[in-house]
């Protein structure tokens, strides 16, 4: 069963670069999670100038979060220890269709292409919770267990 | 399959993912992916899965820690061959 608050905990980040707020969906083969961008990240004083909207980067560190940290984690083999695990992030491709503005809150969905030697790769797509699309692209990052 | 094809074939494999074009050019059994072709680990991986695409084989954890060449590449491709 799903334990969203469980696997939050284990997650390498914290404030003021989490983007993940919850857990709402996983499967062998995809993954589900929200996040609602609050009205004082550090970021909106500088994206734009008197005229905040939430960096295209951020709305990758967030699919990537949720797509590739949050759902690596549950795919690695049985009593892995996710403290001593070394992640890195190494491709992504994604268009944005939607502006996503402080206060917002968006859904993220990925679903696994392949999780192969340490390579995971996702289709990833965030709504807004209209389900207006705002980005959609692929993404892949790497795992690596360190053996003692 | 002869040497020579199959050396052909990973040469077109691993060209995409090649980020020194002179290292590509000098392709030869001795090659390092990583070193003299500057590929990255996470396109090493893509290497693997276009390997096994190609040839129609499948590479184990094992094997895909040896593919760090081109020498070790062909045995590995060469003896999943022989093992279909």
């Amino acid at each position: 069963m799903l334990d969203s608050a469980a696997l939050l905990q284990q997650l390498p980040y914290s404030k003021p670069f989490l983007f993940v707020d919850e857990i709402t969906a996983l499967t062998d083969t995809r993954i589900e999670g929200t996040y609602t961008f609050r009205k004082d990240e550090y970021f909106y004083n500088g994206h734009f100038k008197n005229h905040p909207v939430t960096p295209g980067v951020i709305l990758t560190e967030c699919m990537a979060q949720i797509g590739l940290v949050a759902y690596g984690i549950t795919l690695l083999p049985e009593g892995t220890d996710v403290a001593s695990l070394k992640i890195a992030f190494t491709s992504s491709q994604m268009n944005f269709y939607h502006p996503v503005y402080p206060g917002e809150t968006v859904k993220v969905k990925a679903t696994k292409q392949y999780f192969r030697f340490g390579k995971l790769q996702c289709d990833v797509a965030m709504y807004t919770e209209d389900e207006t699309l705002v980005a959609k692209g692929v993404l892949s990052g790497m795992f690596k267990i360190e053996c003692k | 399959m002869e040497k020579k094809l199959l050396l052909t074939k990973l040469k077109a494999i691993v060209a995409p993912y090649v980020q020194n074009p002179k290292g590509l050019e000098r392709l030869n059994e001795d090659t390092n992916f990583l070193r003299d072709l500057e590929i990255n680990s996470a396109n090493l991986v893509d290497v693997a899965l276009d390997v096994e695409d190609e040839f129609g084989i499948e590479i184990d954890n094992d094997s895909m820690e040896r593919m760090l060449t081109v020498k070790a590449s062909i045995e590995v491709i060469e003896a999943k061959l022989a093992a279909k």
